[in-house]
Formats: structure tokens, C-alpha cells, sequence
């Protein structure tokens, strides 16, 4: 016997948009992206999505469904209550383009403002280096994200006070985390992290913690040690009077 | 006449995974303005998708790995048909590029005393594979992005090329539509380099993503350019099969790496049953012997499990044929069994393989630590594309070059695991250092407003038609299915014929179907527009496969099972010829020099 489903998804463009019922089929293991699929495929041929991988990789499927900022690849419908439409939604911090595809773009510029990665020279005359697994593992958490945003959609200083021109959001501060923890980067980001990126913005209420698909500890281990950091760097009275006699004048 | 967009660069790659961003960077780089334009945002393309690592010959886990064993390796994996030239540019370059992601931030693994892990993996007789657990596509693509975007490249994002403009012999710019708004697009540009992937998305069981369609393969075969090896299509042993949403996921080799091993459902490790002659003296004969390779005993032969990705596919479809699957169609993967061999074992699967364990345990309700999952056979890779100079990655079309997956040569008939990350690293920074050369060297062309023209009104008219006759889906879905069925893993002249009167049909069909609504983000539109290039990559796959009358690698013929000296003498061509029909042909493989035979004679 077939079983069947309503999806509820919101149909609309940068102007104006309404929630669409789509009744669909649905079969042992499904996602919520294949039942997507299923209607661009039966109902609506120009319903907008982005996806790529379908195995939770590339970070292209995220929407809000049920009201949860979730990959739609990594969704099954058996996490889901079925007996009343479920709700797809586009990510909500990022302004609409076309039903469930939003406008990403300001994370791409976000991500450029942060200082590059810097290696010291090279340990060995081969030019190599020689770093421990240990070390490795911590910022590999960090490098483990799929950039699917979902941090930033539901980070309320993006998304309810709209700060986007003054905080870069949990996804980039994990950037900048992996580049500052890695053994080998030599560049210092703490001025551009207080100033310019808005790491103090961050009140540690862990929601994109909590909605990271790759399981990154965003608050306790990447945003926590970079606000020590800006601290140690930049407010550290012994640290700032040494600066002081030895002719250092940078402003903080 | 319809508008459009017209943006200028010295060199324009097309794709943005490993071999286009490689080739940007190096282009960009050397002073020329590059614009890159990809299909999906940018760090999304397919690359992501990779697991097990980059083969390249570091000689840090065993030091009796060089260049030339890698060679050796990739030419016996092959079949002997590869570009040979390429394998050896391959193998000699790959360490350089492996290093230099490493100096841009990249984080692999790491041995005892602070090196880059390398791990064991199919076809490879060291442990040559650098990683980070088993996303090392993810490391490499996020790591040439993020350098990458510092570099000055205009990057085009959710942007797809339908046609090249040329000024007489040589390509001169491209035209295509941008996703968000459905607006046009022409790129003039010195050079164009394709770097669009593959074509899985042919076929219905499939490890790719919607951007396999074959776009850089049909862009340069519109362009008059020759396609080389299309028959040569990997079939990955390991796709996921259950739940039916999931089928054809990739399941990484790295599980076999570690240790895992494939049984049937009488629990028989049916890989031992079947070893080929030229790789008997590599392969362990016993099942301890196996194991004791996946742990780092460099006395020990591999186990079978890591025999070529061609010879383990046809050993689990026989498995399944002959009444032996599992019960949703497949043959087992154990990973869970290692738990009687190592303390931690659970700990130990969940840190070598995170995102296997994430997968199944997620999608599939399988805990990997516990139990053994089931696989099947997914369209994986295509060894064929766009037949290149070994050199300088030019295709035989001047302005036109072409790296990673959608050229042809370096794998031959059958790729190893780790040599597609490899290749696109090699061959995508040469593609860009010549592309760029060539820029130095030539004027932009002219752009002919006629072809611009027709392409813009080639690109409406599934509009035109409207959404009463069928849609683009079905006729899409009716390709994959048909190309499953008789252009699969196992093929013979009747099916493959029938095949070739199936794709006139559906061309037919696809010139009729029509989509509704407008060109913003419309993805009916795209999938329409899609057809052309999977109908065109279907066709040269099975020409090619009916020309090739014997089985060699990837391409397996039931009705010539076996290989043909003659054969390993030639490639297969396809091209268009000035009517547009399809034309086979074959390349004679140019000799190989001594020293190199010498090499494949000292490996053996």
C-alpha cells in the first residue's frame, strides 16, 4: 500500500511568496529532499531548490522544515510527523530568491575579509613540515564544515538583528578559528576578530551549535578560545605595558 | 534579438571542483584575468564528494614508493591503453601538488613523526593515498577555494555554459545563462579551459550529483573537438543499495583500506575465489595475510577486496547473478568484524571512516560499528573525455583545453582510487599554465553574433513548446533507465544496438519537451536544457563500446569476455562530422619509450 504525504512548501520570489500543499508518495527511507524531487518532478517541474550531493557532503540543501534549519538530504521522513503537512521552508536570515533558494552571497564576501592562511617557512629543507596528529585533530573539527550556512540562519544577531555588516557569523568564526588554531598559520586575526568581524556580538547562546549537520562544537570550541584570544591579544594589562615599553603603538 | 551579458577574461575555466580551481589558481597566478564559472555555488561541485585521498608517491608511510611504482600502477590499473605520457607526468608531479596544498592550509593526516598519512587503497602497491579521514575532497576543494579567493578570480557562481563561440578553428568565448535570474551570459575569452566532471548522471544507479551531465564532454564535441575512451565508464563496487532513496551513494573503498571485506550470503569472502593473473603475485593468498596489509605489515600482500575497481564490481554482480546477494540485491561490507582483531575497534571505525558511519547510521539506520552494511555497483567516473595533449591538457581544438575528469588518457580503461584527486591537481595546473600561455600569445577573436545568437534562441525554446507534451524528467528518466539496462557493467551488440535506436528516440522526445513558468531559478528549464548534453555523452559511450570488441577494464563485453591484444593498440575516437552525425574512429596508442617499458617491466 502507498502511503502518502503533504508537503507544505513555500512557493515565492524576493517580493511576495505563500506556502503551496503538495501530496506526494512516499517510500521506505525517504528524505525530505527526494520528496521534493518527487514533486518538482510530477507537480511543479520550476520548483527552485539547491542540492548537489544528496549524502550530507556539500551543504547545499539547507531549508527549514517543520520549522528546523536542517539539510533536506539528511532529513528522513520517518523523523518527522506525518499526519499534518510538514512545513519547507527556505532559510529565513537570507533574503529570498526563488521558493526554497536564498540569496548566500553576503557569505562569500564575509568570508573574504578574514586574513589568509600564513604558514611559517617550512621545518624541513624539503621544504615540508612536521605537525602532530593531535594538534591536526583539533582544527580539523573546524575543517570538517560543509558551508551549508545553517549556523548563520538560525544565529540570532544575523538573523533577528540583521548585523550583517557587523558580525560574520558562527560559520566564519569557525574559519577564522581553524586558521588562528592551525599549527602553522602565523598571521594574527585578533584586531580584525574584535573590530571588524564581531566576535563580542556572540552572547553564547549555542543555537549553531546546535543545528551543525557536521556536529562542530561552533560555541565552546571555536568562538569561546577566539574571544579569549581577542582578550589575551588585546586587554591583557601586563601584555599591553610590555607593547608600551617596547614602543609598540597599536591602538586597540 | 535576445540580450545578454558580455563579460572578458584572458582565460575562462569552466567548473569549479578540484581541476578548475586548480587550473584558475595556477592561470591567475601567472598574470592572466581568469573568470571561473560554475554550476552550484562555489565549493560545492562534486569534488566534495571524494573520500579516500590523494595518490601521489610521498614515500612517507613506505619508503619503497617512487614515481615509478605509482606509474606502474596506473598503467596496469589501465589496462595499457592510458596516455602514457600523462601517467608519468601523473606520477612525477602528484607529490609537488600534494605538498603545495599543504603549504595553502590544507590538513591531512598524520604519520608518527608528524608527516602526511598515506593509506592503503585499490591498485596501489604502497600505502599511497594522503587524506583527512574520509573527506578528503572536502580538505582539497575548501582548500583551493580559500586560496583561491584571494587570488583576483572572477568567479561566476550558479552559472551554466550551453555553447562555444568560435572564430573559425579556434574557441574564442562561451555563451550560457546564469541560475538566480535566468539571464545570458557571453564569455569572450584568449582560452577556455573545461573542467566540468562527468557524466553519471546518464545512468540511472549513480555515485554523482545533478552536475554530471556531461557538459564540458558535449561542449567540446559541438565545438568539433575529439572525444577519446567514452567506453571506458567505472562502475564503483561499493554504492550504497537500501533504503531505494540512498541507491548508488558512495560507500568510500577506504572501508576496504581498513580492513573491511566483502562476503556473500553464505558469509563467503568471495574475493579470494577470483584473482586475475596479472596481479596473483601482489594479492594475498589467505585471509591473515590481508589483514596483516591493511594493518601497515609491509611484508604482506593486499587482499583481494583491493583489486581494481572494474574486477571487484563484475565479482559482486556474478555474486548477485548467481543467487548469492544479499537480501535487497547486494553483497556484503563488513567493516564491524575488525572488533575481533582490534581492542578499540568501534572508536577506531568511527575516526578512519566519520562521514561512512554518519552516512549509514543517518540514512540507512546502520550502525557500521556493529554490523555489515550492504552494496552494490554505482556509476562512479568516466575514464573517457576530451582527448588532450598530454603537455599542456589542449584539446584538438585550438584555445580549447580540458582537465580532470572530463579529459581522457591518464586512466585508460580503468582509474585507481585516488588517482581522479591527483589528476585533477597535475592536470589542472597545467591546463591553466598553458591555457594562460596561450592567452600571452594570442588577441581575443571574434565573436560572431550569429552563433550567439542561435545559441540564446536554443537556449528558449523549451519554452516555446509550453508544458502540454511531456517533460524534460521523464525523457530524462527514461535515458538513465535504458542506459542502466544496456549500456551497464555488462554489455553485448544487441543490447548496445538497441540502445543506439533508443537514444534517437529520445532525442525525439527531448526536442519536444517543454517547461513552464519563467527563467528565474526554474530547474524544469535546466533539466531540459540538460538533455542535449546526456543524449550526446550516451551516444559516444555506446558507439565507442560497440566499437571496442573485447572486454578491457571498465568495459566489459559478454559477447567478447575476453581481452584483445589488438585492441591495447588504439583508442576510440568520437566526433562530429560537418553533417553532425556521430563518427567512430580509432588512434593508434603512439609507442612507448624504453625507459618507461623498462619501468613497467622492473614493477611486475
Amino acid at each position: 500500500m502507498t502511503q502518502t504525504a503533504t508537503f507544505r512548501i513555500w512557493r515565492g520570489d524576493a517580493h511576495s511568496g505563500a506556502f503551496k500543499d503538495y501530496p506526494t508518495a512516499i517510500s521506505d527511507g525517504m528524505v525530505v529532499l527526494d520528496a521534493v524531487h518527487q514533486i518538482q518532478a510530477e507537480q511543479a517541474n520550476d520548483l527552485a531548490v539547491r542540492w548537489n550531493c544528496k549524502a550530507g557532503k556539500c551543504g547545499s540543501c539547507s531549508a527549514e522544515v517543520d520549522g528546523h534549519p536542517r539539510l533536506m538530504c539528511m532529513t528522513r521522513l520517518n523523523q518527522l510527523d506525518l499526519s499534518k503537512p510538514v512545513t519547507v521552508e527556505p532559510m529565513r536570515a537570507f533574503p529570498a530568491i526563488r521558493d526554497l533558494v536564498t540569496d548566500v552571497s553576503w557569505n562569500f564576501k564575509a568570508k573574504q575579509s578574514i586574513a589568509r592562511f600564513k604558514p611559517r617557512p617550512p621545518d624541513a629543507a624539503d621544504g615540508t613540515w612536521r605537525m602532530a596528529q593531535v594538534d591536526v585533530e583539533r582544527v580539523q573539527e573546524f575543517r570538517k564544515c560543509i558551508e551549508c550556512f545553517l549556523c548563520q540562519d538560525v544565529c540570532h544577531v544575523l538573523r533577528d538583528h540583521r548585523l550583517f555588516d557587523e558580525f560574520v557569523g558562527p560559520r566564519h568564526l569557525v574559519y577564522a578559528a581553524a586558521l588562528e588554531m592551525h599549527p602553522l598559520d602565523t598571521a594574527s586575526r585578533a584586531r580584525d576578530l574584535k573590530h571588524t568581524h564581531g566576535v563580542g556580538f556572540c552572547n553564547i547562546t549555542k543555537c549553531c551549535t546546535k543545528v551543525c549537520p557536521e556536529g562542530i562544537t561552533i560555541t565552546d570550541n571555536a568562538i569561546i578560545p577566539l574571544k579569549e584570544r581577542v582578550i589575551d591579544q588585546l586587554y591583557d594589562p601586563v601584555a599591553k605595558l610590555f607593547r608600551v615599553l617596547r614602543g609598540g603603538s597599536h591602538a586597540v | 534579438m535576445p540580450e545578454y551579458q558580455t563579460h572578458e577574461h584572458d582565460v575562462l575555466v569552466v567548473g569549479a571542483g578540484g581541476a578548475g580551481l586548480r587550473a584558475a589558481i595556477e592561470a591567475s597566478a601567472s598574470g592572466a584575468s581568469v573568470g571561473l564559472v560554475c554550476k552550484s555555488l562555489l565549493g560545492k561541485a562534486h569534488t566534495v564528494m571524494a573520500e579516500g585521498g590523494i595518490a601521489a608517491a610521498l614515500a612517507n608511510v613506505d619508503d619503497r614508493d617512487s614515481w615509478k611504482v605509482h606509474f606502474a600502477d596506473t598503467m596496469r590499473g589501465g589496462q595499457y591503453v592510458n596516455n602514457w605520457r600523462m601517467a608519468e607526468l601523473h606520477a612525477k608531479e602528484a607529490p609537488d601538488r600534494v605538498r603545495e596544498l599543504e603549504a595553502w592550509g590544507a590538513m591531512f593526516d598524520r604519520t608518527a613523526d608528524g608527516r602526511i598519512l598515506q593509506r592503503n587503497f585499490g591498485g596501489h602497491r604502497y600505502p599511497r593515498l594522503a587524506h583527512v579521514g574520509d573527506r578528503t575532497g572536502l580538505e582539497m576543494i575548501r582548500t583551493l577555494q580559500d586560496h583561491g579567493i584571494h587570488q583576483g578570480i572572477d568567479v561566476h557562481m550558479e552559472c551554466t555554459v550551453t555553447r562555444l563561440v568560435k572564430d573559425g578553428d579556434r574557441v574564442v568565448g562561451a555563451f550560457g545563462y546564469e541560475r538566480e535570474r535566468g539571464r545570458f551570459k557571453l564569455f569572450r575569452a584568449k582560452a577556455l579551459v573545461l573542467a566540468t566532471g562527468g557524466v553519471g548522471r546518464a545512468y540511472k544507479i549513480t555515485s554523482n550529483s545533478w552536475e554530471y551531465t556531461g557538459d564540458g564532454h558535449t561542449l567540446a564535441y559541438d565545438a568539433g573537438a575529439d572525444l577519446m575512451d567514452m567506453e571506458f565508464v567505472q562502475f564503483h563496487p561499493t554504492g550504497m543499495i537500501w533504503p531505494p532513496s540512498v541507491r548508488g551513494i558512495l560507500v568510500t573503498e577506504g572501508v576496504r583500506g581498513e580492513g573491511g571485506v566483502l562476503k556473500n550470503n553464505q558469509g563467503r569472502r568471495f574475493m579470494f575465489d577470483d584473482i586475475p593473473e596479472n596481479y596473483r603475485s601482489q594479492t594475498a593468498d589467505n585471509e591473515e595475510e590481508g589483514w596483516r596489509y591493511t594493518q601497515g605489515d609491509k611484508a604482506a600482500r593486499r587482499p583481494p577486496e583491493l583489486l581494481t575497481r572494474d574486477h571487484v564490481s563484475r565479482c559482486i554482480v556474478r555474486e548477485i547473478k548467481e543467487g548469492r546477494g544479499s537480501p535487497h540485491g547486494g553483497v556484503f561490507l563488513d567493516i564491524s568484524w575488525i572488533k575481533a582483531r582490534l581492542p578499540n575497534a568501534p572508536e577506531h571505525i568511527k575516526k578512519k571512516l566519520p562521514s561512512m558511519y554518519h552516512q549509514f547510521k543517518q540514512l540507512a539506520d546502520i550502525d557500521i560499528t556493529e554490523e555489515p552494511m550492504e552494496v552494490g555497483p554505482t556509476t562512479h567516473y568516466i575514464m573517457g573525455g576530451v582527448r588532450v595533449d598530454a603537455e599542456t591538457q589542449m584539446s584538438t581544438v585550438a584555445g580549447l583545453f580540458a582537465a580532470g575528469e572530463c579529459a581522457a588518457g591518464i586512466n585508460g580503461a580503468n582509474r585507481l582510487g585516488g588517482n581522479s584527486l591527483s589528476d585533477l591537481l597535475v592536470f589542472g595546473k597545467r591546463a591553466g599554465e598553458f591555457a594562460a600561455m596561450y592567452a600571452r600569445c594570442h588577441e581575443h577573436g571574434t565573436i560572431d553574433a550569429r552563433q550567439v545568437d542561435e545559441a540564446a534562441h536554443a537556449a528558449v525554446e523549451p519554452f516555446d513548446r509550453g508544458t502540454q507534451g511531456e517533460g524534460p524528467y521523464q525523457v530524462q528518466y527514461a535515458l538513465q533507465e535504458m542506459m542502466q539496462e544496456l549500456v551497464g557493467i555488462v554489455r553485448n551488440e544487441t543490447e548496445m544496438q538497441r540502445a543506439l535506436g533508443c537514444l534517437t528516440s529520445f532525442g525525439e522526445r527531448a526536442r519536444r519537451a517543454g517547461v513552464g513558468g519563467h527563467r528565474e531559478y526554474n530547474p524544469g528549464w535546466h533539466a531540459a536544457l540538460d538533455l542535449h548534453n546526456l543524449l550526446t555523452v550516451s551516444e559516444a559511450i555506446t558507439r565507442a563500446a560497440i566499437e571496442r570488441r573485447e572486454s578491457r577494464g571498465g568495459h566489459f563485453r559478454e559477447d567478447y569476455p575476453d581481452k584483445d591484444p589488438d585492441f591495447a593498440t588504439f583508442n576510440i575516437i568520437t566526433r562530429k562530422t560537418a553533417d553532425g552525425a556521430m563518427e567512430v574512429a580509432r588512434a593508434p596508442i603512439p609507442a612507448m619509450p624504453d625507459e618507461l617499458k623498462n619501468v613497467i617491466e622492473e614493477m611486475k
